[in-house]
Parts: C-alpha cells; sequence; structure tokens
C-alpha cells in the first residue's frame, strides 16, 4: 500500500504530500489527544487558528508544543472572520508568525450555518494571491463560484459537503461531481463528514482530499475514529482510481450457469 | 505611558520598543516568542524591526499566535 500511495500523490500549490486527509485542531479535550488523533489519520497538513496570546491564563496549554510546526504542516485559517479585509489581515499576522504562503481562506456570511460569503471570499482570495499567498479556499458547493476562485488563482478549492460541524455528509454529491471534473486544481472536501462512510463517498467522488475536524474531536474515541478516517479516505480514494463497476437493474449471477446439476 | 494590548490597557516605560514588550510578556507568560505575530495600530511589525521599533503612547498592539481550530 504504501508504494501505491506514494506513487498517488497529493500535490498542492506545487508540493507533494503522501496523505489526502486533512484534520483540524479544534475542539479536542486536549493538544495532547490532538497530536495523537492527527498521527492516527496518517496527516500532514493541520488547520490552525490564529488568536490573542492569552496574558492572563499563563497555565494554558500552547498548541505548537504538542502538534509541532516541524511534524505538520500548519495551514492557517480564517475561522471566524465574516469580511475579506478581516481575513486578509489575519491571514498577513499568520504569514508573519508563521513564516508560510499556504493558507486556508474561509470567509463565513452568518453564525447559524457558518456559510461562505461567496463575494467576500472572491475578493480575499484575490487579494491574497496579490501579496503572493497560496490559497486553499472554503466554498460553496456551487459550481460557478468553484471556477471563479481557480481562474483568481486558488491552489485547492475547498467545497463544504454540508454545514460545518454538521456530520451531515456529503449533501450535494451531484454539485461535488461537477466541481471535481471542471477543476484543474485540487478539490477537497472541507467540512460536513460525520462519519468514515463519508469520506469514503467524498473521494469516490473524485475529490482529491478530504478536510474534516469535528468528526474527529467529537468522536467518543478519536483517536480511533482518526485511524478509521485515514482508512476511508485510501478506500475512496482506491475504488475511484480502480473505477467501479456499472449499476445494474437485476441480478447478475457470480457463479457460472454451465455445468450446473 | 499607556498602550492598548490585546484590547487592554498597559502601563509601560517610555521608550519601551517592541522587542522589549514582547520579550516581557514571553518572560511572564513562559511563553516561546516566536511563534507571535506583532500589529501595531493594524500594521504589522515584522521580527526583524521589533527591536527599532519604539512604542507611543496611546498605540492598540495586538500580540497573537496560533492555537487549534478547524
Amino acid at each position: 500500500m504504501s508504494e501505491k500511495q506514494s506513487s498517488d500523490p497529493l500535490i498542492i500549490a506545487g508540493k507533494a504530500y503522501t496523505s489526502r486527509l486533512i484534520v483540524g485542531t479544534g475542539k479536542y479535550a486536549s493538544y495532547a489527544q490532538n497530536a495523537e488523533a492527527a498521527r492516527a489519520a496518517g496527516a500532514e497538513i493541520v488547520t490552525v487558528a490564529l488568536r490573542r496570546v492569552n496574558l492572563s491564563d499563563k497555565s494554558q496549554e500552547v498548541l505548537s508544543d504538542f502538534v509541532t510546526p516541524t511534524e505538520f504542516t500548519y495551514l492557517p485559517n480564517t475561522a471566524g472572520c465574516y469580511t475579506a479585509d478581516e481575513s486578509v489581515r489575519t491571514l498577513r499576522l499568520a504569514r508573519e508568525a508563521g513564516g508560510w504562503n499556504l493558507v486556508k481562506l474561509e470567509v463565513l456570511a452568518d453564525q447559524k450555518t457558518l456559510y461562505p460569503n461567496m463575494p467576500e471570499t472572491l475578493k480575499a482570495a484575490q487579494a491574497l494571491i496579490k501579496d503572493g499567498f497560496e490559497v486553499m479556499v472554503y466554498c460553496s458547493d456551487d459550481p460557478v463560484y468553484a471556477r471563479l476562485l481557480e481562474e483568481a488563482g486558488c491552489c485547492a478549492i475547498m467545497p463544504l459537503g454540508s454545514l460545518i460541524g454538521s456530520g451531515l455528509g456529503i449533501m450535494n454529491p451531484v454539485n461535488i461531481r461537477l466541481i471535481v471534473e471542471a477543476a484543474r486544481v485540487p478539490v477537497i472536501v472541507d467540512a460536513g463528514v460525520g462519519t468514515a462512510s463519508d469520506a469514503a463517498i467524498a473521494m469516490e467522488l473524485g475529490c482529491d482530499g478530504v478536510l474534516m475536524n469535528t468528526a474527529i474531536a467529537a468522536a467518543k474515541d478519536p483517536v480511533r475514529m482518526a485511524r478509521a478516517m485515514k482508512h476511508a479516505v485510501i478506500a475512496g480514494r482506491e475504488a475511484y482510481l480502480a473505477g467501479r463497476m456499472p449499476k445494474k437493474r437485476y441480478a447478475d449471477p457470480s457463479s457460472p450457469l454451465a455445468g450446473l446439476i | 505611558m499607556k498602550i492598548t494590548l490585546n484590547g487592554e490597557p498597559l502601563e509601560i516605560a517610555a521608550g519601551t520598543t517592541v522587542a522589549m514588550l514582547v520579550e516581557r510578556l514571553s518572560a511572564e507568560t513562559g511563553r516561546d516568542p516566536r511563534g507571535i505575530a506583532v500589529e501595531r495600530n493594524r500594521e504589522i511589525v515584522p521580527k526583524s524591526e521589533h527591536a527599532l521599533t519604539a512604542l507611543a503612547e496611546g498605540d492598540q498592539i495586538e500580540l497573537v499566535q496560533f492555537v487549534g481550530g478547524g
């Protein structure tokens, strides 16, 4: 399997990754559990958020002590940003804090759905790309906006499977397929995966990867679910590359009819 | 002189630079200063300029770092 996988890398902004599963670092019981889950997932990239340094609670754990930027590629996000300006400001600070150009852009529309605000997302993407960033973009499953974001220069298109943190799975597989067929950059389902079969479905649709947080962090046993997700992504990818059998309306016996006694 | 640090008022000595502020706070909190980014009045102060940038009365300073997120 390892040989097969290494011959099928995921290439984002010119860099090759073996794993097609990107995991978040939010909502875990501890950063130690988070690190263990990320390792069990086989993840090479982890999303991180940028926040004010906590100056009052000195005992608070520091992410980079557990999920280290030497072991994982940090992908700074703009979670909590509702305008293009806030997102650009956040990612410029993230670049200063970490020194990386690869970022995850998400511009949200409202707190109830955390649905992406697409006009603001496109505006932010254009500003960031002009400023030298490599932008992986969280977006709606609208194939037209996906194309516009790719034309703007985004290095990965990341449509939602369903709402962030909902665990509802891939609600619109037809649109995800349309986006995959048209895109020339990686398409990564970001948000909505609830369990392993959801991740496999995303990969069977031809997606290049899956990004998830809550599905692992909110499982009863996050480390075990991380391992399940690793296998699901590999299985879905292999099934997609293998090419599934055609569906039929009636039975087709697997054993030969000739020689029946 | 008074500045605002991460939304809270703070009294500091005149002549304090960004580098001195970051060093003082990382010593107080035990935080590694390397992963901290600084914004002064909405402009990023690059690490190379921390020691050259003196704070002024009324400055709005943001110190940020990476935390867990999805």
